[in-house]
């Protein structure tokens, strides 16, 4: 197998040279680029408003420990129940073990990225279990056989023909070019397994300490009815979606729907606080949340990228990122895509194998600029670099720099070095963009600059003499 | 050490460690590296303790009138933006024509409400089977109901929301299953804004909320198929909010939870 920056490399070549991928990711965020910023210029105060996202969840993050107990014991004196996960396996475990004891067949999930980090649907249907992705756009990208494209838009790579053909294919719809007509396929299709499902899993956008209770954003109604019709409800989420207090939802439900969908507030926000009650007449008699870590506390450990734990996973650094923009979301080969992804993988999964994704980037810093939770990623990215270096630089790099360092500190030689590369410089252009170039892995996708006629030391002589 | 007690130990740790980088030694470039990390975090410090309460969230969010006609303007505003149906009614009697109008309208064959609510006081003159939703009710019969008719615990003017919770909502399925879902609320149960909107859910129920509740925001819709909105995704493609009552209308029996 390649490795992952190798094929990084390979899949961003090809997905930069296909103009149909890209014209179709503009068109796709075209819309949201309008209606994020006209929801924003709604706030009062949206620069305050980030400063203040901010600082609640640095507020939760800082005191970790305590909120997920608070979180923890009001749940469970709802009569939910609690399991704390070290890493993936655990998490996994535990459902498959919930799934087998209640003999369950069919596993009905609303988008939940924590179940993508941890390969949860794999683990299911290995077990024998029937697994059901309901928000609409992960249905579609489950019945291709592939990882969400976007995490806020799972299918925004496809085309309504190519949806068209997938439901004639495995659904046995007639064609169409009606996304009416196609949503309607797969609201058919979904309505009886949310029926029939005896478990319902989902995420959780928000976990609030105060009062125990999960919180859930989405559009198509599918978290809904995941968390109200199954006898058994799921909840996976990642430690880190702790705010302290139910009010603080009053600020982050609409900053979520402005920078993640471009909504004033998406059509459902809904909180989530346990099993039914004795007094309710329905919703699951059982409902276990999973709190998992799996590298969090790694991530917490690191005082200078901690601030990556306040990411809400809006999606909003994806949108406006020009290597996103280009190279899509499946080069990655990542559960979280764009700049976000690029910071936090390398923690996850491990810096020298995944630092190349922090190479890949201009450092144009869009990002950092309209993250909701003001999280510092194009500089980031730059310590993920220095990093990787650190911890393991290549020799030859080394050598390089060091090279680089000797010449430049020697104002003479470094004028003499200059000197000799200019007078070779003719010599480059008879091989310019071919294999024999010197500088060929530049040339070889963009065009060498050339020297000015006077450099600036020669023009700073004359102007001083 | 179990899981959890793994995990409160690691973050415990984590959090001990001082503000510098995981890697020593890197003196400039990280000097340099994390200088704005570290001053901001330094503002985020400083402005972390007072965190006011919902009037220092207010002045951020979007602005709401503040009298009661503007309210119901920005209201009626969200609704259109939203594909929301708003309608107002002056009185019960308005509101009982106005909901034989819309089962007219819409061909309604049955309805679904709360049961032991006393929202079938507006629906005496609907002569359609009415489905009042308990333990016992098949999720497949509720499916197929025209409609789905509850109250609510507040209408949210900034946003042109519905907030419900299981209980003012018959539990959790009724106001997402049947295709259409109607809401009746009274003028005094529209506030302005979010933070209102929590003030109430604590004022209300704290420390027993719901199990259930939920922001309604128009009805049900998607844009993964080429970013095109099409409503109806999941859950009702229809929404009808009905407004009873003008300003200082006093609350309604059928806007309490009914009694169980």
């Amino acid at each position: 197998m390649p490795s992952a920056s190798s094929q990084f490399n390979t899949d961003a070549t090809r997905m930069v040279a296909d103009l149909g991928h890209r014209q179709m990711v503009q068109q796709s965020l075209s819309g949201y680029q309008k209606t994020r910023s006209s929801n924003a210029d709604r706030f009062q105060d949206w620069e305050s408003a980030r400063s203040r996202a901010a600082t609640i969840k640095d507020e939760a993050i800082r005191h970790l420990d305590r909120y997920l107990v608070e979180f923890e014991e009001k749940l469970v004196a709802r009569g939910a129940k609690v399991f704390w996960a070290n890493d993936a396996s655990e998490a996994r475990a535990y459902i498959l073990d919930l799934a087998r004891a209640k003999q369950a067949r069919v596993i009905v999930k609303s988008k939940t990225m924590v179940s993508e980090e941890i390969h949860l649907n794999e683990a299911l249907e290995k077990a024998g279990f029937k697994v059901v992705e309901s928000d609409l756009g992960e249905f579609i990208v489950q019945l291709r056989h592939e990882p969400p494209y976007h995490i806020v838009f799972p299918a925004m790579h496809l085309t309504r023909g190519q949806i068209s053909d997938l439901f004639q294919q495995k659904l046995a719809a007639q064609p169409t070019s009606d996304p009416e007509a196609l949503t309607m396929t797969a609201r058919k299709a979904l309505r009886q397994e949310y029926i029939t499902a005896d478990i319902g899993i989902t995420g959780a956008n928000f976990a609030v300490a105060e009062t125990g209770m999960i919180s859930i954003t989405e559009n198509e109604g599918n978290a809904r009815l995941t968390s109200s019709l199954p006898n058994t409800h799921v909840v996976l989420l990642g430690i880190e979606k702790i705010v302290p207090r139910l009010a603080d939802l009053a600020l982050f439900l609409p900053m979520l729907a402005t920078a993640g969908t471009g909504q004033q507030l998406t059509c459902y926000n809904s909180l989530v606080g346990g099993p039914r009650s004795a007094e309710e007449i329905d919703g699951p008699e059982e409902m276990h949340v999973v709190l998992l870590d799996n590298s969090r506390t790694r991530l917490l450990a690191d005082a200078e990228q901690r601030d990556t734990l306040r990411c809400i996973r809006c999606g909003a650094c994806l949108n406006v990122c020009p290597i996103f923009r280009n190279v899509g979301g499946h080069a990655y080969g990542t559960t979280y895509q764009g700049p976000i992804g690029s910071v936090i993988t390398p923690h996850l999964r491990g810096l020298q194998s995944w630092q190349h994704l922090s190479q890949a980037s201009s450092l144009c810093g869009a990002c950092t600029e309209t993250c909701p939770v003001k999280i510092d990623l194009h500089h980031h990215l730059l310590q993920n670099r220095r990093n990787a270096v650190a911890e393991k630089g290549s020799p030859f790099q080394q050598l390089g720099f060091r090279a680089f360092a000797f010449v430049v500190n020697r104002p003479r030689l470094f004028g003499f070095a200059i000197r000799i590369v200019k007078f070779l410089a003719p010599l480059q252009r008879l091989f310019n963009a071919t294999p024999g170039d010197p500088v060929w892995p530049w040339t070889k996708s963009r065009e060498l600059p050339s020297f000015a006629r006077k450099s600036f030391r020669d023009l700073w002589k004359e102007r001083t003499s | 050490m179990n899981a959890r007690d793994s995990i409160l130990a690691r973050i415990r740790e984590a959090l001990r460690g001082g503000s510098d980088s995981h890697l020593p030694g890197h003196s400039v470039a990280e000097a340099d590296l994390s200088r704005r990390s570290v001053a901001e975090a330094d503002t985020a410090e400083s402005e972390a303790k007072p965190v006011d309460g919902s009037t220092g969230v207010r002045r951020l969010l979007p602005k709401v009138p503040d009298d009661f006609a503007g309210q119901v303007a920005l209201f009626a505003e969200r609704s259109e933006s939203l594909k929301t149906e708003f309608l107002r009614c002056a009185d019960e009697a308005a509101a009982s024509a106005q909901l034989k109008l819309l089962a007219d309208r819409e061909g309604w064959e049955s309805i679904a409400l709360p049961a032991n609510s006393e929202i079938r006081t507006l629906l005496t003159n609907l002569s359609i089977p009415k489905l009042e939703v308990s333990r016992s009710t098949a999720k497949t019969d509720l499916e197929k109901v025209s409609a789905g008719i509850t109250g609510c615990d507040a209408l949210i003017a900034q946003t042109g929301s519905v907030l419900l919770t299981a209980k003012s909502g018959g539990g959790r399925a009724l106001s997402v299953l049947p295709v259409h879902h109607v809401v009746i609320a009274t003028s005094s149960q529209l506030l302005p804004d979010l933070p209102a909107a929590f003030e109430l859910l604590e004022r209300k129920y704290a420390p027993n909320f719901p199990t259930f509740m939920t922001f309604i925001t128009g009805p049900s819709r998607t844009g993964d198929i080429e970013r095109v909105l099409v409503l109806g995704a999941h859950g009702p493609r229809k929404l009808t909010v009905i407004l009873v009552g003008g300003e200082g209308t006093a609350s309604r029996a059928w806007n309490q939870p009914p009694v169980m």
